[in-house]
């Protein structure tokens, strides 16, 4: 027995958009193996893991955690659909929610309403210009982006680890690895103070996926990136420049990614500590997949990847299993996006150990096969 | 001296781990597969060789069980790759998140247990000399294992048939088919042998280097492998060198941090990874050079037509 | 024609009973009955897309057949590996080699026997059969760095070390010069006098004519006759594999010669090598006049390559006047720049290179023109306008005859021809000054191929200039007003058509001297 891929003539609308949901169910179904491999109720289990979305304050944790999720992934798209591989937004995020964090830790005192305005130009310059180091290496001396962007985020952790207990620590904060919380004008307003916590980084986030959705659809340059990345020779003969795509991609990614670093810092913690992200950067990659490196999709797959944070906290509180279960589900969820986006090109056919003419034997869908 | 000759054996057990997951990645990439899920693969192998050699109590179980691990590990992506012809970069990229996740879960109540450690060889006579002894004859046994390995890849690569078939297969795969030669077979035990070495890393991780387990122990050693690859031109020998001078950034470091030396310590804690950005710069800068050593069907995704 | 089967007194080798392989939608080969007698060469003939490949390839074993039956000498033989082909006594030399570039010469032979054979002996035994059928070769050489007709004769030697009963070429002559082909047909005339038999596919009819016992003739899939290629005309030969007459190529002399505007002045063109295995260029001068059509051949992997990326500017020169464009030194400046002085571009590769394979055919006329095309296609900002291209993309279809299964669909759901058709047609529709084409009509069907030539000679006696790079000496002979030759990246003066022969050409493609054919000729005969 053995799987045999057969070409299709044409891409398959049909997968192109139940992938994503074969994708979802495939991984909840995983999940509930799981579960009852651990001795859990996987049914209970999964309950509890979605039970997030029955309050109205946890749709708000929900929009915070998805805010720099769909920023990121974003930004991330466009370097995937150019066929450029910035995995290092992890570091990003950190300089941008850094450099957005000049201002109120070193002028604490300064009150106005320009205040946030510049933290979140100067957190979208950070992160550009930190995105644009592996850029630079690559268009200059050809080294491998997927290396030096990931080899930056370590660096990122420890700049952040050297500033918040070493120069920048809260002077009145009793020896605690972190700096001074920010004032008032620092902080980023909440959507409806009310209900819940969610600040207007959710809105930004929204705001920045229709800006690219347009970009990518109906402008030249998002044309230019789509070329470069599906052909990087058919690109040349274009006129279109690898170089300057590398560093459009890596600052535009960067960009969207540092105000998601800078949101989170102003709008959700309020402050600077050793650690600002529990792994949006790297949690992004996979909602830009599941997406399917479109922004409007992205919206949605940012909002199932904040469920997995919330739902592994869920779990973790109520049956006592590790947080990690977020991630397990994440990295399943790519998997099997990955695997289903194999159904949009190819049709699979299963071939029994005595290998039949080609011809007599029928086409068996993946469902069919498992 | 004393000092020096601790340090020098320390270099050896940090350079080890890097060595061994190299080389497995090497003969991956050789056959024309990128498999980005190392990091995820040498915490695979850490957690269960831990858990392994603690149920069992003893090190070299422990290690057989990394081993197995992270082949089986490995295999998860040879299928996503080679069966369903996946994009590789992001098929390995999910193996290591989906491997960091599950180690982190599996291993939830292992962190901080003392486990058994692997002890060195000790020869009587050849053990006791001065310096040289411990250096040549008082490593742990992996040490030894890691670089006959490196020998024995570079001989299976470039002496053997099927080393040769394995370079043909990276060359073009498209040439391979038509003469008939297995492409996704060959690929598919070239991924399990380097899931292997990568499990075999990360049982020697948390079963010698650091005998415990915590979270999120590979630290980044799975990457570096990745790029020692790259710096080491697709080649055994280099990678042993490469291995050795990121085992002495690595332990530089930590010891430099221990004598005090006025600089922050998280400038320290960066360094092995500034020198690895600093290294592959060096090293891809010839772009002509770069182009003939690589793989040429390196990442490249395969479907043969029958 | 004559269906002359049972009449061959030899024994039969290979015979083969309704072979059939369906890709999808596809029949490629539809009950496909072949007979091979021992010691004969045999033909296969077809068009493009006609089955040929297929076929062979099943009969290699690389594709399983979906029905039918191979007798090797008289028993039914499942064939379900290369491997297994080759232990039948089944060899092959592929069109598209089958070679590994990083791997020397002995060590790619070694890859294709039995594995038991040490490496060691290997480099002996291909010397031996070198020496044997007068194939010269290094067995120690990388073969990255080897001319194409190298690279054949090592998978000509390559399939000889096996010791086949059977050999099958795949267009062996297409990658070679006149001269190379002849040196082929002697090994091949050798192998038959040793009881040899030889599977010969090609689409050109007269060496058909010349050297084939009989003849098999594949069209659309399916067997359309078997014959005595040597009682058959060039034009028969065509008729059968064609189906319909095909379009004669009209070609009228230029008028004006030497006073016509250059359009194209290429001055002194040096290029060092871009890649491990590319060619530099040295030296090259050339001039395309308004209302010509020049024509460069050579033989695959001389330079023709880099020299459409340097002069269509998507590799920039050392030197601005290297490169002259409408009078302008365009040496310095992008591809961009070139198209909007009216020059136009279409490479070797259609997928990949001329088009996206994975983008529509609009978007894929969006990708030559936007900026040509600029006011009419982008709307403030850089916004496309789609129907504006849409509408853009369908006359161009309508203009060229290109058929299709969708609105419109990506460019590679499309066949070779159609898509070279589009591409040919997205560039006249600009009326270009000046065309510049590599291998207008490889894997291009006759109908195709002739109505792409038309239109460049159209173009040419419209006003504009028009450079053609080709392999395919009837093409360059059919179309050219002059043909240049480029070998190990120099190029020759051109040679006016009436004075152009396929001798003269052909042994400037094998690297003499241009002003030495006499003397040449004299050594040659």
């Amino acid at each position: 027995m053995r799987l045999e891929l057969v070409k299709r003539p044409q891409r398959s609308m049909l997968f192109s958009a139940l992938s994503p949901f074969i994708a979802f169910v495939l991984t909840a179904a995983a999940g509930a193996i799981m579960f009852a491999l651990l001795g859990y109720n996987p049914v209970k289990a999964l309950g509890t893991y979605i039970s997030p979305l029955t309050e109205v304050w946890q749709l708000h944790e929900l929009a915070i955690k998805a805010a720099p999720l769909i920023l990121i992934a974003v930004g991330l798209s466009v370097c995937y659909r150019a066929n450029i591989w910035n995995i290092g937004a992890e570091g990003q995020f950190i300089i941008g929610g850094v450099v957005g964090s000049i201002v109120p830790v070193l002028y604490p005192t300064y009150e106005s309403w320009l205040l946030l305005p510049l933290m979140m130009v100067m957190g979208m310059i950070g992160g550009a210009a930190y995105a644009s180091i592996p850029a630079l290496l690559k268009v200059r001396f050809n080294t491998n982006e997927i290396l030096t962007s990931l080899m930056l985020v370590y660096i990122a952790e420890n700049v952040l680890d050297w500033l918040v207990r070493g120069p920048w620590r809260d002077p009145n904060g009793y020896n605690f690895p972190q700096t001074a919380q920010f004032n008032d004008y620092a902080i980023l307003p909440a959507i409806a103070s009310s209900s819940g916590r969610a600040h207007i980084g959710f809105i930004f986030a929204l705001v920045a996926a229709v800006l690219m959705w347009f970009l990518m659809k109906r402008m030249l340059k998002g044309f230019e990136v789509r070329v470069m990345g599906a052909s990087p020779r058919a690109g040349r003969f274009a006129g279109f420049s690898h170089g300057k795509m590398v560093f459009f991609a890596f600052m535009v990614s960067g960009a969207l990614t540092g105000l998601a670093g800078i949101s989170e810092v102003s709008g959700t913690i309020n402050q600077l500590q050793p650690v600002i992200s529990p792994g949006y950067g790297f949690t992004a990659i996979i909602v830009a997949f599941l997406g399917r490196l479109n922004p409007l999709g992205i919206v949605a797959a940012g909002l199932v990847l904040a469920l997995t944070y919330l739902g592994g906290e869920a779990v973790q509180t109520a049956l006592g299993l590790s947080d990690k279960v977020a991630r397990v589900f994440q990295g399943m969820l790519l998997f099997f996006v990955l695997g289903c986006d194999t159904l949009i090109h190819y049709r699979i056919r299963l071939i029994g150990a005595k290998a039949e003419p080609a011809a007599a034997q029928p086409a068996a869908r993946l469902e069919e096969a498992h | 001296m004393e000092i020096l000759v601790a340090i020098l054996l320390t270099v050896a057990t940090a350079a080890t781990p890097l060595l061994i997951a190299a080389i497995g990645e090497l003969v991956v990439e050789r056959s024309g597969v990128l498999n980005l899920g190392v990091e995820g693969m040498i915490i695979m192998g850490a957690v269960s060789g831990f858990i392994a050699g603690y149920v069992t109590g003893s090190p070299w179980l422990g290690l057989l069980a990394a081993i197995v691990v992270g082949a089986l590990f490995s295999l998860l992506f040879g299928f996503m790759v080679l069966t369903l012809a996946t994009n590789q970069v992001a098929t390995g990229l999910s193996l290591t998140l989906l491997g960091l996740g599950l180690s982190g879960m599996i291993g939830a109540k292992f962190v901080g247990v003392p486990g058994p450690k692997l002890s060195n060889l000790y020869i009587p006579g050849l053990t006791d000399l001065p310096v040289v002894g411990r250096l040549v004859f008082g490593q742990d046994p992996v040490v030894y294992l890691s670089i006959a390995l490196t020998f024995g890849v570079g001989w299976f690569l470039f002496r053997t048939r099927t080393g040769l078939t394995l370079r043909a297969i990276g060359d073009s795969h498209g040439s391979a088919h038509a003469l008939g030669i297995s492409v996704v077979g060959y690929r598919y035990l070239a991924v399990m042998f380097g899931g292997a070495c990568s499990g075999l890393a990360g049982g020697y991780l948390s079963l010698v280097y650091t005998p415990q387990w915590t979270e999120n122990m590979s630290a980044g050693r799975g990457w570096i492998a990745l790029a020692l690859v790259v710096f080491a031109s697709w080649r055994p020998w280099r990678v042993l060198g490469g291995a050795y001078i990121f085992g002495a950034v690595w332990i530089g470091q930590l010891h430099a941090q221990a004598f005090g030396i006025p600089v922050p310590g998280q400038v320290l804690a960066a360094a092995p990874y500034a020198a690895t950005i600093l290294v592959l710069v060096l090293i891809s800068r010839n772009k002509r050079l770069t182009m003939m050593n690589t793989p040429a069907s390196l990442g490249q995704p395969f479907v043969p037509d029958r | 024609m004559v269906d002359d089967t049972r009449s061959i007194p030899h024994a039969d080798l290979l015979e083969v009973r309704g072979l059939t392989k369906v890709f999808g939608q596809l029949k490629a080969c539809d009950r496909i009955d072949l007979t091979i007698a021992k010691g004969e060469i045999h033909a296969l003939l077809g068009e493009n897309g006609a089955g040929k490949s297929t076929l062979v390839k099943m009969l290699f074993g690389s594709l399983e057949p979906a029905a039918g039956e191979i007798r090797w000498k008289g028993k039914p033989v499942r064939i379900a590996s290369p491997g297994e082909a080759r232990r039948l006594g089944i060899g092959m030399v592929f069109q598209h080699f089958s070679l590994f570039e990083a791997l020397t010469a002995a060590e790619n032979i070694a890859l294709s026997l039995d594995r038991d054979t040490p490496i060691g002996d290997i480099a002996q035994r291909a010397r031996q059969v070198s020496a044997a059928y007068g194939l010269p070769l290094d067995p120690g050489a990388l073969v990255g760095d080897l001319s194409v007709g190298e690279r054949q004769r090592i998978e000509i030697i390559r399939c000889l070390l096996q010791e086949p009963e059977l050999i099958i070429l795949d267009e062996p002559t297409s990658v070679l010069t006149p001269q190379e082909a002849d040196k082929l047909f002697e090994t091949l005339e050798r192998l038959r006098g040793e009881g040899k038999s030889i599977l010969y596919i090609s689409h050109r009819l007269e060496e058909v004519k010349r050297m084939c016992d009989r003849a098999t003739v594949l069209r659309h899939g399916k067997v359309v006759g078997h014959c005595d290629p040597r009682g058959e005309t060039a034009a028969s030969l065509a008729r059968m594999m064609v189906g319909t007459e095909v379009l004669q190529v009209v070609r009228q002399a230029p008028e004006g010669g030497a006073t016509r505007e250059p359009v194209l002045e290429i001055r002194g063109l040096t290029r060092r090598p871009a890649g491990p295995f590319s060619v530099p260029l040295r030296g090259i001068s050339l001039t395309v006049r308004a209302g010509e059509v020049i024509g460069v051949a050579g033989v695959a992997g001389n330079g023709q390559g880099e020299f459409f990326e340097a002069v269509s500017g998507e590799a920039l020169q050392d030197d601005a006047g290297m490169v002259r464009i409408r009078g302008k030194d365009v040496g310095r400046t992008g591809i961009s720049a070139r198209r909007l002085l009216g020059a136009a571009f279409v490479p070797e590769e259609r997928l990949g290179h001329g088009a996206v394979p994975t983008m529509t055919l609009s978007d894929n006329l969006l990708l030559s023109r936007y900026r040509t095309d600029a006011k009419a296609f982008l709307a403030a900002a850089g916004v496309v306008r789609s129907g504006v291209v849409a509408a853009a993309s369908k006359r161009v279809v309508e203009a060229m005859d290109v058929r299709k299964s969708a609105e419109n669909p990506e460019a590679a759901a499309l066949s070779g021809g159609n898509l070279q058709k589009f591409i040919i047609g997205r560039e006249l529709d600009r009326q270009p000054a000046l065309m510049i084409v590599n291998q207008p009509t490889w894997g291009v069907d006759a109908g195709a191929a002739a109505r792409i030539r038309q239109a460049l000679i159209d173009l040419a006696r419209a006003g504009s200039a028009v450079l053609v790079i080709s392999q395919d000496l009837d093409e360059l002979f059919e179309i050219s007003d002059a043909i240049a030759v480029m070998h190990d990246g120099t190029m020759s003066p051109p040679l006016p058509r009436a004075e152009a022969t396929y001798e003269k050409v052909g042994l400037l493609m094998g690297g003499a001297e241009p002003g030495h054919f006499e003397h040449a000729h004299a050594g040659a005969a």
